[in-house]
């Protein structure tokens, strides 16, 4: 079995491991949730990634995906409405943005984003009458394709939406990936005035690319809103946006499972630091950031992928 | 024949040095011609004006009738020129044979996010290409393992997958082995003339010079010094005692 088809597989098995632990641990239901919504986000980090640009201002479309929601909710009350209306709005930002910011590379391409996000952040904080400022938005309940749902089934089915469009977001990127497109983000980052003397225009390859991840982002922003009902200006904060970095490389560039093991890793233990050790959370994470760029540069999923194809190879 | 591109007057200064000192040149359709010079003379300045990587600071540039000077590289190559480089430029993560479809891809178009690169039309094409370039048993390689001279075939071989009317190659055997070398060009120069394709290439060596040029052009000091056929050019006492003479042994 090749790797690709092993990553099939494994993707399969994920999800089925996710509804089990949902099941048997109602409260997991929430953090998975808030896991796959994270993945997606760093799903569309990892498009970005090939082409060797790292942003640190994405936060900035989970924030708009999730306030898209939480301002259209009152007029639009319905799960399967505000989703693609939170994914066009980034869309539409993203593409606005992204025909600024794909001129550069590398540190400016970082630091234009982040500076971006933290422009969103403060204007969410500061626009009180609109955003009600710190305190955030509260999130009505919402319906899903016209039915209105209980407590329990609702967290089902948001959490139900996250798998579905995590594994919908994971096969695109991986056919994406495999595309001339998606290659062609390796060729930016390998040798990006080649593709131009090939009258390819590496900027709108990086556009492109840039679009899709902030739609990714955009939709976990919504998923993230429909599932804790509520949003603040911390959700653009840079902060988050790091985080969603260091998931991309805890859980490796290399496959697109590599965001979903990092997110849902970082999830668990993260819940798990702070019922135990709450004020040793910061330095673990530091830990595990230093043990990965040190020892595994592929992340979780580098490692996994070494494993099996040694095993395939034995 | 008429000239598919011609140069006129151009200029470029880099500081004190002039690399292009009133550069004139007709390069006539299908011709193959060969630019030599010392180091420094300005043939790599030259393909750099006409493929859009510099802009000349005077003079123009037409091609097939129209003037491109100063425009980009990716225009200019949609236009029907391609390049190779002095120094490989490939993409070190890929394939030789993922190198060769990524060219392919820039010619038949790249945005289809649905299709692998190496679909099988596009994977047999990149095949068929490197075969000719003796380069088969390194398809599955990655680029950044290869030695110098395998390098360079590749990156010639993007060039011509992108399928140009006008092929500008810069010093295409320089880092080939000596004992490849006459069968690698010949085997390029039958492609090209299959293809019809025009070709202007630095030189160093003087025999692959005089076999394969139509003409040749002596670059010195960022002017054209000499320019005729190669039985002539070479055999020309003040282009052996200045230029040849004093060519770095390559
Ligand atoms: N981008 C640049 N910036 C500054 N100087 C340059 C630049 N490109 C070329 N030069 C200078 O212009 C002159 C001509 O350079 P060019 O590379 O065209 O020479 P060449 O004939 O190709 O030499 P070689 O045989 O060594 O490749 C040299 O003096 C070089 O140092
Ligand atoms: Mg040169």
């Amino acid at each position: 079995m090749t790797l690709r088809r092993i990553e099939l597989l494994l993707a399969l098995l994920g999800a089925g491991a996710l509804v089990l632990a949902a099941m048997t641990t109602p409260w997991l239901k929430f953090v998975l949730t808030i896991a796959l919504a994270k993945g997606i986000a760093v799903l569309g980090i990892m498009l970005l990634l090939r082409a060797g640009q790292v942003s640190f201002g994405h936060a900035l479309y989970v924030a708009l995906g999730a306030y898209a929601v939480a301002f259209l909710a009152p007029v639009l009350p319905d799960a399967a409405l505000l989703l693609p209306a939170a994914a066009l709005t980034t869309a539409v930002v993203g593409t606005l943005i992204g025909l600024f910011v794909s001129r550069y590379r590398e540190i400016f391409f970082g630091m234009l984003n982040l500076a971006l996000s933290m422009v969103f952040y403060s204007m969410l904080e500061k626009f009180y009458h609109y955003t009600k400022g710190t305190d955030g938005i509260r999130v009505p309940p919402l319906t899903v394709a016209g039915l209105e749902l209980d407590r329990v089934t609702h967290e089902w089915t948001i959490f139900g939406i996250a798998l579905a469009l995590a594994l919908g977001f994971g096969a695109f990127a991986r056919v994406y990936l495999a595309s001339p497109m998606g290659q062609a983000l390796t060729a930016i980052k390998t040798r990006e005035t080649r593709l131009d003397f090939m009258g390819v225009s590496a900027r709108s390859v990086l556009l492109a690319a840039y679009v899709l991840s902030a739609t990714m982002a955009g939709c976990a922003g919504a998923l993230i809103a429909m599932a804790t009902r509520h949003v603040t200006p911390l959700l653009s904060y840079w902060t988050a946006s790091g985080e969603l970095v260091f998931i991309a490389i805890l859980g490796g560039a290399g496959g697109v499972l590599g965001p979903f093991l990092g997110a849902v890793t970082y999830e668990l233990v993260r819940v798990y630091a702070a019922a135990t050790v709450a004020d040793m959370w910061q330095m673990i994470l530091g830990a595990v950031l230093l043990l990965v760029i040190l020892f595994a540069r592929g992340g979780i999923w580098g490692l996994l992928a070494l494993r099996l194809q040694r095993r395939g190879a034995a | 024949m008429t000239a598919l591109l011609e140069a006129r007057g151009l200029r470029l200064a880099f500081g004190g040095v002039k690399a292009a000192d009133g550069i004139d040149l007709a390069v006539m359709r299908a011709e193959f011609l060969a630019i030599i010079g010392p180091n420094g003379a300005g043939k790599t300045t030259f393909i750099n004006m006409v493929t859009g990587y510099l802009r000349p600071q005077g003079g123009t540039i037409t091609y097939e009738g129209a003037e491109i000077t100063g425009r980009r590289p990716r225009e200019i190559v949609r236009r029907g020129i391609a390049r190779s480089f002095q120094l490989p430029q490939l993409f070190s993560e890929h394939t030789v044979e993922e190198n060769a479809a990524l060219a392919i891809a820039a010619r038949q178009g790249i945005w289809s996010p649905f299709v692998p690169l190496l679909r099988p039309a596009w994977r047999d094409e990149a095949r068929e290409l490197l075969d000719r370039f003796g380069l088969l048993p390194l398809a599955t390689r990655r680029a950044d393992a290869l030695n110098e001279g395998t390098r360079k075939l590749a990156d010639i071989a993007m060039a011509v997958a992108l399928k140009p009317r006008l092929l500008l190659m810069d010093e295409p055997t320089s880092g080939v082995s000596a004992s490849e070398k006459m069968a690698v060009v010949e085997t390029l120069a039958r492609v090209l003339r299959e293809a019809g394709v025009t070709a202007v290439f630095v030189e160093h060596d003087m025999d692959v010079v005089a076999r394969f040029a139509d003409r040749v052009a002596v670059w010195s000091q960022g002017r054209i010094v000499a320019l005729g056929p190669p039985a002539q050019i070479l055999a020309d006492p003040v282009v052996q005692r200045e230029v040849i003479g004093i060519e770095r042994h390559a």
